[in-house]
């Protein structure tokens, strides 16, 4: 392994662990630690644990800070309330998409705001270098990177709720879906918001990286008995394909814009100004060319990212952005765009899947919705 | 088979040579060591009887959850047999890597390809390397 690599500051649990470590975004993550469908099965079936200290966190503090943000994102975030959370995207002027990003309004327990924006590893320090600039017109607002000085912690799946009811000052589970706050573990602050990345109920938990070891083994004997296991980026990956959810780098990037990429919930367009705004609006008028689809291949052989999707009669007409076995259907399952006039959910169509095609049917998405 | 009386390939297939005096049949698999790094086997693909390889050539594939591993043949030869029943039974690949998980048969039609193998104490080397 190359030093240059960042480590989390749970690296030594995943080696320990004997976990499949491997590069990803400049830090040396968990690829798996055993067998990437059980640590699937176990998220769906009981609760994770994954490492995800990677993820970007930058903090805005000062009165404008709102402001800021309102600017830079696609969705309005100035009329957040206290606690709450928000999905949204940060685009260039041509309405590419830079990032996908949450934001959260929080408040400390000695009572200062501030706003908290978590943003894709690969991509921090081009969204810290986009940001820049535009702080000398908040002149109010101070962002910090976080990042490193903390560690972020996903508990996720039907049992991880029981399992951290305990362990925090305020119970995560009198938490709504997408709200936060910050409470304390041990009479060490801890930021917690009901969010995750898998199609599961569970939290996401930050705390200083001096803290994450000891959480995280708390956590870990909290969860024994309900089949808690820790859980690695493989099995993250295909729990948000499952889940029909974007990844930042295949179904997302500069060149694809957030109407196309179906996060039209995503933009508020209207009564706003912000940063692609005209872009996105002229796209919204004209209607995207593409569409981002589910796809379910025939056949056991998975499709993977880079095929090409093509008609009944050969013509290319779209791209797998992501594929795999899917581990809760037991077939392969993947997502893509195709031209508009091919994207009709149940509409069979053709993949190159590596020199041979491959039937395939459009599938809405999500693959997989837990019952709530 | 017994894994210590095999030739492996740098690319983890391994090969048993059966000389019939007239013939050479090889029998070609995939160690124990590659299968427990690919991990979680989903898809495998298999060449057709009779067809014809070059050595080096690729002769099919198996896939795991993360990645997909082509299979190369170390030898020439002509494709004698298939474990057909294999893609359906990957867990064989995990149970039983030299014995019912082998994967093709070949009748050899060069066995130069031989120099280039490693035997088991090497490759175990090979493998304590990488892992």
């Amino acid at each position: 392994m190359t030093s240059s690599l960042a480590a989390t500051p749970l690296l030594p649990w995943h080696r320990s662990a004997g976990a499949t470590l491997a590069p990803f975004a400049g830090y040396e993550m968990p690829i798996q630690y055993g067998s990437i469908v059980e640590e699937h099965q176990a998220c769906r079936n009981a609760a994770t644990l994954f490492d995800v200290s990677h993820m970007g966190r930058l903090r805005f503090d000062g009165t404008d800070a709102a402001a800021l943000l309102d600017h830079l994102l696609t969705r309005r975030v100035s009329d957040l309330k206290e606690g709450q959370i928000r999905y949204s995207l940060m685009c260039n002027e041509e309405g590419g998409i830079l990032d996908d990003v949450l934001v959260s309004n929080l408040t400390t327990p000695s009572g200062l705001n501030y706003h908290l924006l978590v943003v894709n590893a690969s991509n921090r320090e081009k969204i810290v270098k986009w940001i820049t600039p535009h702080l000398a017109d908040f002149p109010s607002v101070t962002m910090t990177d976080r990042t490193d000085l903390t560690a972020m912690i996903a508990i996720q799946g039907p049992r991880a709720m029981e399992i951290c009811g305990n362990l925090f000052k305020s119970d995560p589970s009198r938490l709504k879906y997408y709200r936060g706050t910050i409470t304390e573990q041990f009479s060490k602050p801890a930021i917690v918001t009901r969010t995750g990345y898998t199609g599961e109920d569970g939290i996401e938990i930050i705390v200083r990286a001096e803290e994450a070891m000891r959480i995280w083994e708390n956590l870990i004997l909290a969860g024994r008995k309900h089949g808690l296991i820790a859980a690695g980026l493989g099995a993250r990956d295909t729990l948000r394909l499952e889940a029909g959810m974007p990844l930042y780098g295949h179904e997302l990037n500069e060149q694809i814009d957030p109407l196309t990429a179906g996060l039209k919930f995503a933009c508020n367009l209207e009564g706003r100004s912000f940063i692609g705004d005209e872009a996105l609006r002229t796209i919204a008028q004209q209607g995207p060319t593409r569409t981002r689809v589910g796809l379910l291949p025939e056949g056991r052989r998975p499709v993977r990212e880079g095929c090409d999707i093509l008609s009944n009669e050969g013509a290319v007409i779209g791209s797998v952005t992501s594929g795999a076995p899917s581990p809760t259907l037991g077939k392969p399952i993947a997502m893509g765009y195709v031209d508009n006039a091919f994207a009709a959910v149940d509409s069979s169509l053709q993949i190159d899947n590596r020199g041979r095609t491959q039937a395939a049917t459009i599938t809405s998405l999500p693959f997989y919705k837990r019952e709530r | 088979m017994n894994p210590e009386q095999l030739l492996y390939a740098e690319t983890h297939e391994w090969v048993h040579i059966d000389d019939q005096g007239d013939q050479k049949i090889a029998t070609l698999g995939i160690s124990a060591f590659a299968i427990e790094q690919l991990n979680d086997l989903v898809y495998m693909d298999l060449p057709a009887v009779g067809t014809a390889l070059d050595a080096g050539q690729e002769f099919g594939e198996v896939e795991s959850v993360k990645a997909v591993s082509p299979l190369y043949t170390p030898i020439a030869g002509e494709v004698l047999e298939v474990n057909s029943d294999l893609p359906d039974n990957l867990e064989w690949l995990n149970e039983e890597p030299y014995g019912k998980g082998w994967v093709i048969k070949l009748k050899v039609t060069d066995d130069s390809g031989l120099a280039n193998l490693l035997d088991h104490a090497a490759y175990e080397k090979q493998c304590a390397e990488s892992g």
